[in-house]
C-alpha cells in the first residue's frame, strides 16, 4: 500500500501494548468489536492481529502486539513488538501512537514497560486496567497527579466490564492531536553522552535519523539482535573500504566503538545490560512517590488463601489431577455427542444430495469430496470449542500459570516446561486442539518442542484401528484369571486381559517415544541453553464470560477460516486419488438400481407383501455385486495403484497391497483405513471396526498364493505400530503448518513420523516373526 | 552468602545483586529483581520446584536454578522499614 500524503485519508495505525495477564486481549476486543483478522507476521510464528476501531465517522487500525514484560528484543515476539513501534515492520508501516495497557494492580512492574514505551518518542497513552482488583489490593492512585507527572493522558478502564472503554476509545481518535510523549531519560548522564557518541559515530557510517531507542538499544543490548544486525551491515563495509581505514579514528569499527562505550560505562558504574533495570525502576519509584501508595506488606486477600490450598503438598496436586481430568473428560467424551450430531448432519445433507442427484462423478464428488471435506473440517469443532473454552476459564481465573508452576519439575525431566503438559494432555484426545493450544507457551523453543511431539500422543482416532485389530488377532487370554464374589450376582472375571495388555501398550507406544525424540528436536533442530522459567503468578478471580467467549469464538473462527480450507482440500484430493480412473458407470447404474429396490421394499414392508422377499434378496446380490465393483474399482484408482507401487516397500512389514492402500487412503485421518479396507473387502464403506464381516474377511485374507494368510498377531501389531507413530492425519499437519507459519516443519513432522512409524513397524514384524517361529 | 533458593517459606530477604550477565539475569532484573529489593518466598511447587516469591507486590515463580543466581541477605530478625 502507498501511503498517501494526505493524512487525514490515510487510515492511522494504533498500536495495543502491555504486560501479559493486564486483560489486553479483553480491551482490544472491546475496542473493536468483532472486526478482526488474525495472520502472522511474515516468516516467523508470531500471530498478527489487527483490528479496526469505529469511533464516530473515523475508522483506526488497531494493532494487537503479543503481551510482553519488557521491550530489550531478545525473544520473536519481543523483536516484532520493537520493529512494530519502531516502524521497521515493513507489512505494518508507522503507527501513528501507543496504547499501553499496565495493571494498576501492579504498578511498578507494568509501568517499567511503560518507560521504555516513552523512549520510543511516540504519542501514548496509559490505559490502568483492571481498577477493580487494584481498590481490593488496596492500591491507591492519583490518576490526576500520575497523568501529570508522565505528561499523557491517563485512562482509569476495566476492561471486562467495559467500564472506561469509551473513554479509551474517545483518546484513541484524537491521538493526530497529541504530541509525542517526552522521554522520560532515566539513566545517568554518562549513558546519553555515550549514546549521543554511538548516534555520531553511526552517522558517519551514513545511519543518520536513527530512532533514538534504536541507539539505546545498540548500546545496552551487547550481543542482542540489533547489535548483530548493525555488525553484519557494517562489517564487511568497514574491513573493504580503505577510504575509512585511512581516515584515523574513524577507522574504529562499530564493534571496537561499542566495547569501548561499554567499557566506559562500566568503568562509571553504569555496567550495561544491568544499568537498564535499575535506572527505569528507579524512575517508576520516583514517578509514583506521592501519587500512588502501595500497601508495603500484602494484606492476606482471598486470593492467597486459595493460592495456599492450590499450590499445597498434597491437595495442589490432587486438585490439579481433578481439574485436568475434567478437561481430557470434555474433549475425549462431551464432545462425542456433539461431533455425533454433525456426522449425523453430514449424513442427512449426503442423503438430501444423493435424493436429487443422479449417480455419477458429480455426487460422488458432492457426497464424498465435498460435504465429507466440510465435514471433517467440522468434526473438530467440538473439541476445540471445548478445550478452549476450560483453557480461557483457567487463564482467565488465574489457575493457568499454577498448572504450570505445579508441573513444571515433571515436565523439565524430559526438557520442557510446565506449560507444555495441557496441550501434550490434550492431545491425547486429538492434536488438532492439543496444537492450537501450544500458544500458552510464550518460549518458542518449547513451543515447536510441544508442537513437533503432540502428534505422538495416542488420540481418539486411532482407536478403531487398534480395536480392529487387537479383537481380531489377540487372542483373549486372561492372566491371574480369578472370579470373585463366585455364584452371586456380583461374579466377575479379575485378571489382565491380553487385549487391553495390547491396547494399553500401543496407546502408551507414542507417549514413550515422544521423550527420546523431544531430545532430539530440541539437540538438533533447537540447540541453546534451557529457557528460563520466569513466570508472573496472576491472582485469582472469576473468570468473565465474555472473556471466556470471545476467546473460544476466537479460536474456533480461526481454526475454520485458517486450517479448515487446507482439510477440506486434502480430503477432496483423496477422493479423487480413489475414484480416478476408471469407469463407473455400471456401479452408477447398480447404484440407481438399488435405490429403486430400496424404495420397492420399502414400500412392499409396509403392505407386508408376499414379494418382499425376494425384493430383499435381490437387493442383498445388487448390494453385494455393487460392493465388489467398487473394490475392483478402487483396486485400479491412482490411490490403487499406488498401493500396488509400494507394495515392496511395506512387504518388510509383514503387509499386502491392501494394507499399503488403506495407509494411503488414511492420510486425511487415521480411522479411514477401516473403511478403506471395508471396501476393498468388498464389504462397501459402511464398516466400522466392531464389523464382523471385515473380522472374518480379514481372518481368511491370503496373500496372492492363495495359501498364507496375509494377517496374524505380528501382522496385526505391525499394522498397530504404524497407526501408533505415523502421521496419519492431514489436518494435524494443516493445523501444524498454520501454527509454525511454514511448511517446512509440516512436511518435517510427517516426514519424521512417517520414518519413525516405518522402522518401529518393520522392527516389530521382522522380531516377532522370528519368535513365532 | 545466601541466595534466593535459600529462604525457607515466610521469609523475607533483600536482594543484593543477580549474579551473571546473560539474558536470565537481564530478566531477572526486568521482572523487579533490582539490588536494594525486598523479597518474600511464599512456597513451594508441590515437587519442590518451582518457587514462588513476591517481588514489587506480585507473585512470581522462579525454578531454583534461577533462584540461585540471586544474591539476598537474609531479613529474618531485622525489623522492617
Amino acid at each position: 500500500m502507498v501511503a498517501s500524503p494526505d493524512f487525514k485519508s490515510s487510515v492511522r495505525k494504533v498500536a495495543l501494548l502491555g504486560n501479559p495477564n493486564t486483560g489486553k486481549s479483553t480491551l482490544f476486543n472491546a475496542l473493536t468489536g468483532m472486526q478482526v483478522r488474525v495472520g502472522n507476521y511474515p516468516g516467523v510464528t508470531v500471530e498478527k492481529k489487527v483490528g479496526r476501531m469505529l469511533y464516530q465517522d473515523q475508522s483506526i487500525e488497531l494493532i494487537d502486539l503479543p503481551g510482553t514484560y519488557s521491550l530489550s528484543p531478545r525473544t520473536l515476539d519481543e523483536m516484532v513488538t520493537v520493529d512494530v513501534l519502531i516502524g521497521r515492520q515493513a507489512d505494518v508501516g508507522t503507527v501513528d501512537g501507543v496504547v499501553c495497557i499496565v495493571d494498576a494492580s501492579n504498578l511498578e512492574r507494568n509501568l517499567y514497560l511503560v518507560s521504555q514505551v516513552l523512549d520510543m518518542g511516540l504519542p501514548t497513552v496509559v490505559v490502568l486496567n483492571m481498577w477493580d482488583v487494584a481498590q481490593t489490593r488496596q492500591v491507591s492512585i492519583d490518576v490526576e497527579g500520575l497523568r501529570q507527572r508522565l505528561g499523557i493522558p491517563v485512562i482509569v478502564c476495566e476492561a471486562h466490564r467495559r467500564m472506561g472503554v469509551d473513554d479509551v476509545r474517545r483518546t484513541i481518535a484524537m491521538f493526530h492531536m497529541l504530541s509525542a510523549a517526552m522521554p522520560p531519560k532515566p539513566f545517568p548522564a554518562e549513558f546519553y553522552n555515550e549514546c549521543s557518541a554511538l548516534s555520531a559515530k553511526l552517522a558517519a557510517l551514513g545511519e543518520c535519523d536513527l530512532p533514538f531507542y534504536l541507539v539505546e538499544r545498540l548500546l545496552i543490548d551487547a550481543g542482542g539482535s540489533i547489535e548483530k544486525s548493525f555488525l553484519d551491515k557494517y562489517q564487511p563495509i568497514e574491513a573493504t573500504s580503505t577510504e575509512t581505514a585511512n581516515a584515523g579514528n574513524q577507522s574504529e569499527s562499530l564493534a571496537q566503538f561499542l566495547s569501548a562505550s561499554r567499557e566506559r560505562l562500566r568503568v562509571a558504574n553504569c555496567k550495561v545490560p544491568m544499568v537498564e533495570a535499575k535506572a527505569r525502576y528507579g524512575w517508576v519509584r520516583q514517578l509514583l512517590a506521592g501519587v500512588a501508595t502501595i500497601p508495603k506488606s500484602r494484606t492476606k486477600t482471598r486470593s492467597d488463601r486459595i493460592d495456599k490450598l492450590l499450590t499445597h503438598r498434597v491437595a495442589g496436586l490432587a486438585i490439579f489431577a481433578l481439574i485436568m481430568f475434567l478437561v481430557y473428560q470434555a474433549i475425549y467424551s462431551w464432545s462425542e455427542p456433539l461431533m455425533k450430531v454433525i456426522e449425523l448432519a453430514q449424513k442427512i445433507v449426503s442423503d438430501q444430495v444423493a435424493a436429487s442427484i443422479e449417480p455419477g462423478p458429480l455426487r460422488s464428488l458432492v457426497i464424498d469430496g465435498v460435504i465429507a471435506g466440510v465435514g471433517g473440517v467440522l468434526v473438530f469443532l467440538p473439541q476445540i470449542a471445548l478445550l478452549f473454552f476450560f483453557i480461557a476459564i483457567l487463564e482467565d481465573c488465574g489457575y493457568m500459570a499454577r498448572a504450570s508452576f505445579v508441573m513444571d519439575k515433571l515436565m523439565t525431566k524430559i526438557g520442557l516446561s510446565g506449560k507444555s503438559f495441557l496441550p501434550l494432555m490434550s492431545s491425547f484426545a486429538c492434536a488438532v486442539p492439543g496444537i492450537m493450544a501450544t500458544r500458552v507457551i510464550e518460549n518458542r523453543r518449547d513451543r515447536m518442542v510441544t508442537i513437533l511431539i503432540a502428534p505422538l500422543m495416542s488420540c481418539s482416532a486411532r482407536v478403531p484401528v487398534y480395536v480392529l485389530m487387537t479383537t481380531t488377532f489377540v487372542p483373549p487370554v486372561i492372566f491371574f484369571d480369578q472370579v470373585v464374589f463366585e455364584g452371586t450376582f456380583f461374579e466377575r472375571h479379575l485378571g489382565i486381559g491380553l487385549q487391553g495388555l495390547m491396547l494399553f501398550g500401543m496407546t502408551s507406544l507414542g507417549a514413550v517415544l515422544a521423550v527420546p525424540i523431544a531430545w532430539l528436536i530440541k539437540k538438533f533442530a533447537f540447540p541453546g541453553e534451557t529457557p528460563p522459567f520466569v513466570m508472573e503468578l496472576p491472582s485469582y478471580k472469576w473468570p468473565s464470560p465474555r472473556v471466556v467467549i470471545d476467546r473460544v469464538y476466537d479460536r474456533v473462527n480461526s481454526f475454520v477460516s485458517r486450517a479448515g480450507t487446507l482439510i477440506f482440500a486434502t480430503t477432496v484430493v483423496i477422493w479423487a486419488a480413489g475414484y480416478f480412473p476408471g469407469d463407473h458407470t455400471e456401479l452408477h447404474r447398480l447404484e440407481g438400481q438399488m435405490a429403486q429396490t430400496e424404495a420397492e421394499v420399502a414400500k412392499l414392508s409396509e403392505v407386508k407383501a408376499p414379494e418382499l422377499l425376494d425384493a430383499q434378496r435381490r437387493l442383498e446380490s445388487m448390494t453385494a455385486q455393487r460392493n465388489r465393483i467398487g473394490s475392483e474399482l478402487v483396486e485400479h484408482s491412482i490411490l490403487g495403484r499406488a498401493g500396488h507401487v509400494i507394495e515392496p516397500i511395506v512387504r518388510p512389514l509383514g503387509w499386502d497391497w491392501k494394507i499399503g492402500v488403506g495407509v494411503l487412503a488414511s492420510f486425511p485421518a487415521r480411522e479411514v483405513i477401516v473403511a478403506t479396507l471395508g471396501t476393498i473387502y468388498s464389504l462397501g464403506g459402511d464398516v466400522d471396526e466392531n464389523d464382523e464381516g471385515l473380522k472374518s474377511q480379514l481372518v481368511d485374507a491370503k496373500h496372492s498364493d492363495g495359501v498364507t494368510p496375509v494377517f496374524n498377531v505380528v501382522v496385526a501389531m505391525s499394522v498397530m505400530v504404524f497407526f501408533a507413530l505415523c502421521a496419519q492425519c492431514s489436518s494435524t499437519l494443516m493445523v501444524i503448518r498454520r501454527e509454525t507459519n511454514s511448511w517446512k516443519w509440516a512436511a518435517f513432522t510427517f516426514c519424521y513420523m512417517s520414518g519413525l512409524a516405518y522402522c518401529a513397524s518393520l522392527l516389530t514384524y521382522q522380531l516377532g516373526m522370528l519368535m513365532l517361529s | 552468602m545466601a541466595t534466593l533458593n535459600d529462604l525457607v517459606p515466610g521469609e523475607r530477604a533483600r536482594v543484593l545483586e543477580v549474579m551473571g550477565d546473560d539474558s536470565i539475569t537481564v530478566r531477572l532484573m526486568e521482572m523487579g529483581l533490582t539490588d536494594g529489593e525486598d523479597v518474600e518466598l511464599l512456597g513451594r511447587a508441590p515437587l519442590g520446584d518451582p518457587i514462588e516469591y513476591c517481588v514489587r507486590g506480585y507473585r512470581l515463580s522462579l525454578r531454583s536454578d534461577e533462584a540461585k543466581r540471586v544474591e539476598v541477605l537474609r531479613l529474618d530478625d531485622a525489623p522492617v522499614g
